[in-house]
Parts: C-alpha cells; structure tokens; sequence
C-alpha cells in the first residue's frame, strides 16, 4: 500500500522531535541545569548551534529537553483522555437512549461548553503550577473528546448483524464492547489521538508560557519563549527556535493525522475530506 | 413539507435551549465554586499579613463571610452576581464588578476584533479554495492553513512585534490608551494582538468553510440546480453556501471562547489591562474573589455565544428546529 505524502512528511517530522526527547534522556551537548553566565546570549554558533540563553545554557539542548515535557504533557493528557472517555462513549452507545447515555452526553456538552484554556488555568493556578496539574487539566478537556467519537462511531456499528450475533450467543454488552465495538472504532479513535496530541502539545506550551506548566529549570518550549520576551529585540534566536520547534511538532502531528485518516478511516478516502471534531485548544 | 417557521416548534426548541442554557450556567459556578474553595490558604490572613493578630483575622474571616457553611457562601456568591455584586476585591478593597468591567472593555472587543478579522479573511479563502478544488492554488491555501494551525497564537503575537512594533515601527509594542482618551490609538494598540488571535483560528475556519462547501455541492440538490441549468457559481451561492454555514456557524461559536481565553494569554505580550491579566493578578495575589468572579463571567460569556448560536442553527436550518 502506497502511503500518503502527508503520513510521510508528518512521521519525519514527528519522529525527529520524538528522537530528540528520546536520546535527551541519555545525551545532550551541553546540560541544561548548569549556568555559565561567561557564555551568555551566543548567537547560534559552532558550539552552541543554537546559541545560548541570559543564563549561558545551550538552547539547543533545552529545547531536546522542552521535547521531552511536550511530548510527555502531550500523551499522557491523551491517555487520560481515552482512558475516561472512551469507556463513557461506549456505555452510552450501548445503553443508547437510556438514562445513563442521556447523563453522560449532557456531562459531555457541559465540558464542552467550558473555556478550556480559562480551566485550565484555574486548576493550574489553584493546585498549584506544574508539569502534573497542567497534564490533567489538558487531559479531563480530551475526556468529552474521545466519548463522543467513540459513541459515534459504536452507535453506527450496534446495528450491524455481527454484534447482534453476538447478542444471540449471549454475550453481555460490557463484553461485545470491548471485544467487538472497540477494536473497530479503535481506527477513529487513532486519528482523534494524533489531532488530541497536537493541542495538548499547544495547550502545554500556553500553560508553561503563563508560567503555569512545568516550573524551572526543568526547560519547556513555552517557558522558554516566556523567557525570550523581554531580550527579543536584541537576542530573537531566543525566540525562533522554541517558537519553531513548537509549529514542526504540532505541524508533524497534523500531518500524521491526516494522513491516518486517509489510510485507517475507509469512510473518508473516496468522500470529500473533512476534519474531525476538533476539541476547544 | 411546509418549512415555514411552525411557533410552537420553535418555541419548543428555545425552552429547551434556554433551559441546558441555565443548567450549564448553575454547572459552571458549582464547579468554578469547588476549584476555589480547595484553594489552600486563608484569604482573610492572607489579606492582612503575617503579623495580624488572630483576633483580627477572626473579625475579618466574619466580616468576608468566610464562616458560613459552604452552601450559604455558595447561594451567597450566586444571588450577588444575578444583582451585579460580585463581592469586593480582597486586595483592592473595590467592587469587583468595576475591576471586571472595566477590564471587559479591552478583552471583549479584543475577541471579537479577532473573530471579525479571522472570518473576513477564513471566508473568502475558504470559498476559493473549495472552488479551485485540487488546483495549485488549493494545494497552496491548504498548506498555509496546515501552517497555520500549528502556530501557537502567542508566539506569533511575538513575532508581530519584532517585525511591525520593533522593526518597524508601524505599531507600539504593548499597552493600552484607554478607548475614551483616544479611540483609535485604542483599535490601533488591539491591531496586532487581534492578528495574532485571528491567524489560527482563520485557518481553522478556512479548512472547515472548504470542506463543507465541498461536502454541499456533492449533493444531490446541487446536481438538480446544475441540472436545470444553474451554473457552478449560482448554484454555489444559492444553495450550497447556506447550507455549508451550519458547521461553520458552530466552529465560530466556539471560537468564540478560543478567543476569549487565548486573549487572556495574548494580553500578556502585550501587557493589555485586560480580564486575562486581572485574573493572573488574582492568582498570585490570592485575590480568590476577583478570580472566581473573572473566570465565572468568562464562562458566561462562552455559553451565552454558543447558546445564541444553537439558536441561529434554527434560524439557518429550518429542520433542526422540530428536534429537541
């Protein structure tokens, strides 16, 4: 099977910053705790291809470790996400038009209707700045998210024959939706995590950006860019190279994602492409 | 079918409507309520130091009211505002209501500044793209949009200002006259945070204008105006496009919100006496007040647009309006 380009560039991109959160666990060129305030503001250079930030820290080897509290931040707000909403979507198809379905949707809706970006500084700011309290209140605005794409798309395949074969045979509804439903909506729920991921990564880079996301000196993109502000004038590499760092992840994902739908959601490759619900940030 | 507006449909349909409004509302302030009742630290002691007595700790702990039980303080917060007291700021020692309104007057035109630059530019784009469909010049928009979407808004808001406020010189780099001392400095000084605000979003809009239109006019209705001899540009603007705003009507809806809370982050480049950086003044003054009256407002102001967009669903689609 020929892969679409857009899979292919976003993968790349994707994986780069993967990889460099990856190796920043054994390897960096320079550490990112220690300061050397001779080697303040270095323009991008040999040494330091980056250059340096106000503290002399290498902004190359911040920004493999900003890699690491993105991409962390990022999917484990995704997995709180599926792990919630997902079994909540597919209790409500399966007791759909009950009480329970109706309880749920409605608590959906609510979050739904709620400025994300307002709560989320609100729990971050009450419970106190850090990388956790910014995971979960990025992660409880994926929850609405991943409940209704999996209700969606379990209500349309509860009226297929197989399920209701399996009906006959007596399974209960908790087992059909875990042994038939969710293998078959697990495609959809794919490409709505790529597209989750890519906010979380934004949302987080807001968060540490207000300074409420991870605190110092654990280096984050947006933190970083926080920092940048006031020297942007006379030091702008400060400023490019979390900014860029930040689009190519969200932009990798966001190409992954479209790509996997145009291979893993069948629905969608002969009609006209649409996106996805697309949560609030 | 007769799709003339039927009264007792849409009277139906806006109770109801009006109705989840009011529920969400009371969701909104219980759970706003809760987040800063578990905020840990006595405003009362707080406010007065650590030097105060305890005696007067006490006075003031009764004074603020903070020795009711959690009930009363909560029905006491919600019957203030439904008559426009929001209680008073802890640190300031003024009516919140006056620090929040006077604040709204910079967050609320900034949003909606923003929203207004972001269709003027996502509708056009949009229509051209679906209309060059698959040609060089589609390709081209998409790329941008998918560009687009993944820049965060405050980073561009940065970038804005190295080039047109530093660079250049076209715009100040931050801050806010005031709208009665001088009213087009004031758009003026909201110019580059509303761009900034408006990009992503107008990608987002752009995508989802493209895609729905596309979605429209492969259906059969379209066929059959093409078919009576309609040509692909008639057809376009006469039935497709309204029926291609639902979605788009609802996307603009909740950007509204996107906007509202991303002007909270983008006044901070920008250093806008705006709600958002009331609300950061809050936080870290432990003025829990200001900042449970701010966000509860802001929370308003969310539901009531996208309440007042279910309600334009009805207007644009007559059919939704026999649903519940």
């Amino acid at each position: 099977m020929k892969l679409p380009h857009t899979l292919v560039l976003g993968a790349i991109l994707f994986g780069l910053f993967l990889a460099a959160a990856l190796v920043s666990f054994l390897w960096t060129p320079f550490d990112v705790e220690t300061l050397d305030i001779a080697a303040k503001l270095r323009p991008p250079g040999a040494l330091h291809w980056f250059g340096t930030d106000h503290f002399g820290r290498d902004i190359f080897s911040m920004i493999m470790v900003g890699a690491r509290t993105s991409i962390a931040v990022a999917v484990v707000a995704v997995g709180i996400g599926v792990a919630l909403g997902v079994p909540l979507g597919l209790a409500a198809a399966a007791r759909h038009g009950g009480v329970l379905d109706e309880v749920i949707m409605r608590g959906n809706d609510l979050v739904f209707a709620f400025p994300s970006l307002v709560i989320a500084i609100l729990i971050t700011a009450v419970f106190g700045p850090s990388a956790l309290n910014a995971i979960i209140a990025i992660g409880i605005f994926n929850v609405p998210v991943f409940a209704r794409i999996a209700r969606s798309g379990a209500l349309s395949l509860w009226t297929l024959d197989y399920v209701l074969a399996a009906q006959v045979a007596g399974k209960g509804k908790i087992r059909i939706s875990f042994e038939h439903i969710l293998p078959n909506i697990a495609n959809l729920l794919i490409v709505q995590g790529t597209i989750q991921f890519s906010l979380g990564i934004l949302a987080e880079a807001a968060l540490s950006y207000v300074g409420l996301g991870a605190q110092p000196p654990t280096p984050s993109w947006g933190r970083m860019l926080a920092d940048s502000q006031t020297m942007i004038s006379f030091a702008p590499h400060l400023a490019l190279f979390p900014g860029f760092a930040i689009v190519l992840t969200v932009l990798g994902l966001n190409l992954m994602g479209d790509g996997l739908r145009d291979i893993l959601d069948p629905r969608i490759r002969r009609r006209v492409r649409s996106r996805p619900e697309r949560s609030p940030e | 079918m007769d799709l003339r507006p039927s009264i007792p449909a849409m009277l139906r349909f806006t109770t109801l409507r009006l109705l989840s409004f009011a529920l969400s509302l009371v969701a909104a302030s219980i759970v706003i309520f809760a987040v800063i009742e578990v905020i840990p630290g006595d405003p009362a002691s707080y406010m007065l130091g650590l030097n105060a007595s305890p005696d007067t700790v006490a006075a003031l702990r009764e004074q603020m009211g903070l020795n009711s039980s959690l009930i009363l303080r909560y029905l006491h917060w919600v019957s203030g505002m439904l008559h426009g007291d929001f209680g008073t700021s802890y640190t300031y020692r003024v009516p919140v209501s006056e620090l929040v309104s006077a604040r709204l007057w910079i967050s609320i035109p900034l949003a909606i500044y923003a929203l207004l630059l972001s269709t003027l530019l996502a509708f056009p784009v949009g229509l051209i793209a679906a209309a060059r469909r698959g040609k060089p010049t589609d390709i081209g928009i998409m790329g941008a949009t998918q560009l687009g979407i993944a820049i965060p808004n405050f980073w561009f808001a940065m970038l804005l200002v190295v080039l047109f406020a530093i660079r250049l010189h076209w715009f100040s780099a931050g801050g806010f006259p005031g709208w009665s001392k001088n009213f087009w400095l004031s758009l003026k000084s909201l110019t580059l945070p509303a761009i900034a605000l408006a990009l992503p979003q107008a990608s987002i809009l752009a995508r989802i204008m493209r895609s729905s239109l596309l979605d429209t006019l492969g259906q059969d209705y379209i066929r059959t105006a093409r078919a009576k001899g309609l040509t692909r540009g008639q057809a376009l603007r006469r039935h497709a496009l309204r029926n291609a705003m639902i979605p788009v009507l609802t996307i603009m809806g909740m950007q509204f919100s996107f906007l509202l809370a991303g002007a909270i982050i983008i006044e901070n480049v920008f250093f806008l006496p705006g709600l958002g950086r009331l609300i950061f003044q809050g936080i870290t003054q432990r003025d829990l007040i200001v900042v449970e009256s701010a966000v509860m407002l802001l929370v308003f102001a969310v539901i009531a647009v996208n309440f007042l967009v279910d309600l334009l669903y009805a207007v644009v689609d007559p059919r939704l309006r026999g649903k519940s």
